[in-house]
């Protein structure tokens, strides 16, 4: 290698470092400084630095209980969104069929509901005269692990789906035409070619899960704790800042744990796949070959978010048992709880956009700069620790991190606490991290031969990004951005920490509505609910549509 | 044209004088209340009143005004304390009794005697905090479940005990809901402190559901309003039955030997930027118009208590007459204490 090249290498791998600075001051700023400073108030009293948190969280039942049941919940639910999620990401974008649209839109729509919402749709299934009554699930782990597999069924789905429906088909053909059963080709062809998207939606979910305080809260009936609720208990009720920075501490090294073991899992199994640009592949459904997921994928569909969503929709359309969509009209029509529905659409959507925008750049550099092959070892590491960083947001407590605005971001130059920007910034921290899984393995898939043969004809290390790497990101781009504005369309845990009254979203105008007694608000909240369903379910729609040009005609 | 050229040079003497002086050289300067031309009220995430009230407010105080709604009660007050040293806001409304200790306790707060508070509130009074409304937290009962099922509605705590009532109740939990700590409160209240814990086990083996939140509780489990529960009894508000009125009567009716009395409170943070417009606004909170606006929009009833109630009110939302009561500097002492063994043995 000359002399000139070497350095330009050198520039290079400058420019990247650069391009990383962006996201990770980011970060910086808005999650690790905030969380750092709560959680070291835990150990320093004002005077002197103590570890009495650790010995009296540590010397109770209640958290090794609660350390219990989070792994165990949060495996059972990963385990269960992964089975039932491979065979629905199949169906849903392998195979063509009527509904298929409106299926994948439904399939997002708990991602998206508040748990308040869940609360009021999984309870009134599962309570003693309930449709799921005769079960008896109210209050138990299995009602727990159920939401959690309800709100994250579709990272799977979905995430594994665009990777599933861009493989080239010629592989698995070409293992059927040796003679391969339909089941060998999906164990040694399949599978394995889409590990990297697997592991990728499976750490997704284990953070989701582990890290889900509503849920457990609500369908969890006091009986069943996680650290996260634990933390959420000892800050906001009892202002036990040591005992609740021993937990956030435990969960922060439950959660790196998680992600090493899902950084090297990922490592053994990426390999460069072929993938194709366009969906020719996916064929008709035909009933005998694809029964299998055809019938787990109906079952999920139905039972578990059918169910629950439909109650939701059913009850929502009516007022004083009777059919009627009062609930609608007075929602579109009266100013309740200080905002009309007009302006808190207005304000989730506007909330939603610039929180997307953030977390879609930021996004889009972490993965460009994670997907580099360098040849060290010490390059490799440094980039998946880089990966894993951004993914951290999703693990650590929502409270630690709200409660740590309140005393970071409180003087000038940064003093945001009141301010209205903070609300799109905390929810781009809480999507960045589905923002930069959605991307990487589509940008680590590209085949190494081809980036190689744009080397070689010439081009420079920009003019690859640009010709070769952006158009490929451009198909997960769709994907990211849906996720990124759903979840921060139904965010609500950093904005009801940082809510301002007068300008209120769509969920906390729910929240809100539900804690009212009364028919007419309770009507209005469920409402106003399906609306926010129906905007995620139109929003994920719209993104999957969203193709950029350029990559049309590849 | 010389009373309007007064006016713009006094109006552009007060406009400099709120920009030249930065919030940390009036705190310098203990003598004299702080002002500028931001006020920031920080409250509970319930608090909504009428969008015409708020901008009265704004108008006539000539402030810009901000509010913060970062939690419910137990939350908002933690904090505060949290902030103690670059204060949330200029002034605090929603801080209830189950909590007030705590805030004054922490030194979060500056006295403040308001000339708005009429004499006959004085019996909410608190330590540097002003009393704005209250309310009674009650168990509700559906009165047509217990027609049709020729079952007298229970009246007191021990009644709730009774296997003829096992089932039948739905309450919250303590730890994570503001309904559910008053009701803890009232079970010490009456029980004691050597009782309360032996009640509540007596109310776990008569079959009574601990929700995490109100409104799960009132919306899922209970048989009396929108969500078809199947439980008749459930932890609510003395005012919920004047939400289920039917024609004539209320389908539903508070329990009132079983309540108890929250009250909500106002006061000016340590620290204000804008401390005369803090006073301000608990005045404003205290006015007639707000008073009156304080039912309909706050649920609670105005703590300037000849306010005149809506009609629904005054039939079917009597208060208590006697709540069961805690005095304040015990709640404050103990609550922690009494919520974590109240988890360790119930939850």
């Amino acid at each position: 290698m000359d002399r000139g090249h070497r350095l330009s290498r050198g520039a290079g791998w400058v420019g990247w470092i650069l391009i990383a600075a962006v996201p990770l001051a980011f970060l910086a700023v808005f999650f690790a400084w905030p969380a750092a400073a709560l959680i070291l108030r835990g150990f320093h009293d004002g005077a002197s630095w103590s570890l009495d948190g650790f010995t009296a969280v540590f010397s109770s039942s209640r958290t090794w209980k609660a350390v219990g049941f989070t792994l165990a919940s949060a495996t059972a639910s990963t385990a269960l969104c992964l089975a039932l999620g491979v065979p629905g990401a199949y169906l849903l974008y392998r195979t063509n069929f009527r509904g298929r649209s409106a299926l994948r839109a439904l399939v997002t729509v708990p991602f998206v509901l508040p748990t308040v919402v869940v609360g009021v749709a999984f309870g009134a299934l599962l309570r003693e005269d309930g449709l799921l009554g005769w079960a008896g699930l109210g209050g138990t782990p299995t009602a727990i692990i159920a939401a959690m597999v309800f709100f994250n069924y579709s990272v799977v789905v979905r995430t594994v789906g665009t990777m599933w429906s861009r493989l080239d088909p010629r592989l698995a053909q070409a293992g059927a035409t040796l003679g391969a059963s339909a089941l060998r080709v999906l164990r040694t062809v399949t599978v394995p070619t889409l590990t990297p998207a697997i592991v990728s939606a499976a750490s997704l979910v284990f953070l989701f899960s582990s890290s889900s305080y509503g849920i457990v809260m609500v369908l969890g009936q006091n009986r069943y704790r996680t650290i996260e609720t634990e933390i959420w208990f000892l800050t906001t009720q009892l202002l036990d800042l040591r005992g609740a920075a021993a937990l956030s501490i435990t969960q922060l090294v439950i959660v790196t744990a998680a992600l090493w073991l899902s950084g090297r899992a990922q490592a053994r199994m990426t390999r460069a796949l072929r993938l194709q640009p366009d969906v020719a592949d996916a064929r008709r459904l035909d009933i005998r070959r694809d029964g299998f997921p055809l019938a787990v994928t109906a079952v999920v569909a139905v039972v578990l978010i059918g169910l629950p969503v439909g109650n939701l929709l059913w009850r929502s359309l009516h007022r004083d048992g009777a059919l009627s969509v009062v609930n609608y009209v007075q929602l579109a029509t009266t100013s309740t709880m200080g905002s009309d529905l007009w302006s808190a659409t207005r304000t989730s959507l506007v909330t939603a956009a610039a929180a997307t925008v953030l977390a879609v750049l930021l996004g889009v550099l972490v993965a460009l700069i994670a997907s580099r092959r360098p040849r060290g070892r010490s390059g490799r590491g440094a980039l998946t620790a880089l990966e894993s960083v951004f993914l951290l947001p999703l693990g650590v407590s929502a409270v630690t991190v709200g409660f740590g605005y309140l005393i970071t971001l409180n003087r000038p130059p940064l003093d945001l606490r009141s301010s209205i920007v903070l609300i799109p910034i905390a929810q781009a921290v809480v999507a960045l991290p589905l923002v930069v899984r959605t991307l990487l393995p589509v940008l680590r898939a590209i085949d190494p031969r081809q980036l190689q043969a744009s080397a070689t004809l010439g081009a420079g290390p920009w003019r690859t990004l640009l010709r070769v790497e952006l158009p490929h990101l451009g198909r997960g781009l769709g994907l990211a951005t849906g996720f990124a504005f759903a979840t921060s369309l139904g965010e609500f845990g950093a904005t009801s920490f940082l809510a301002r009254p007068d300008n209120p979203t769509l969920p906390v105008v729910i929240f809100r509505l539900f804690g009212r007694p009364g028919a007419e608000t309770y009507g209005m909240a469920l409402a106003a609910s399906v609306l926010l369903a129906g905007l995620a379910a139109i929003t994920m729609a719209a993104a999957e549509r969203m193709r950029p040009q350029e990559v049309a005609t590849w | 044209m010389k009373p309007l050229s007064t006016a713009v040079i006094a109006g552009a003497l007060i406009a400099l004088s709120a920009c030249g002086t930065p919030a940390q050289e009036q705190t310098g300067n203990p003598g004299a209340p702080s002002e500028s031309e931001t006020l920031t009220v920080v409250t509970h995430d319930a608090f909504t009143l009428p969008d015409e009230l708020k901008e009265k407010f704004a108008e006539e105080s000539g402030y810009k005004v901000t509010y913060v709604a970062p939690g419910d009660s137990g939350t908002l007050v933690n904090q505060l304390v949290l902030t103690k040293d670059a204060p949330l806001g200029d002034v605090v409304y929603g801080i209830d009794n189950t909590f007030a200790s705590r805030a004054s306790d922490e030194g979060v707060l500056v006295d403040y005697e308001s000339p708005a508070l009429p004499g006959n509130a004085q019996q909410f009074a608190a330590d540097q905090l002003t009393p704005i409304d209250f309310g009674d937290v009650c168990i509700n009962a559906d009165k047509a479940w217990f027609e049709e099922r020729k079952l007298d509605v229970p009246t007191t705590l021990d009644d709730l005990t009774d296997p003829e009532y096992k089932d039948l109740l739905v309450l919250t939990n303590p730890a994570s809901s503001s309904p559910g700590l008053a009701f803890l409160l009232a079970t010490i209240g009456a029980k004691g402190e050597d009782g309360y814990l032996d009640y509540w086990k007596a109310l776990q083996d008569n079959g009574a559901k601990i929700d995490s939140d109100w409104t799960e509780a009132y919306y899922t489990d209970f048989s009396g309003a929108d969500g078809d529960g199947p439980r008749p009894l459930v932890l609510s508000y003395a005012t919920s039955p004047a939400y289920t009125v039917d024609g004539e009567s209320s389908t539903t009716e508070a329990l009132l030997g079983t309540c108890f009395r929250q009250i909500e409170y106002a006061g000016i943070l340590k620290g204000a930027a804008n401390e005369i417009g803090a006073r301000k606004f608990i005045d404003f909170m205290l006015s007639p118009e707000v008073q009156s606006a304080i039912p309909e929009n706050l649920y609670m009833y105005p703590a300037v208590i000849d306010t005149e109630l809506p009609e629904d009110w005054a039939r079917f939302a009597p208060l208590a007459s006697s709540p069961i009561e805690v005095p304040a500097e015990e709640i404050g002492a103990n609550r922690d204490r009494w919520i974590q063994e109240w988890t360790e043995a119930i939850g």
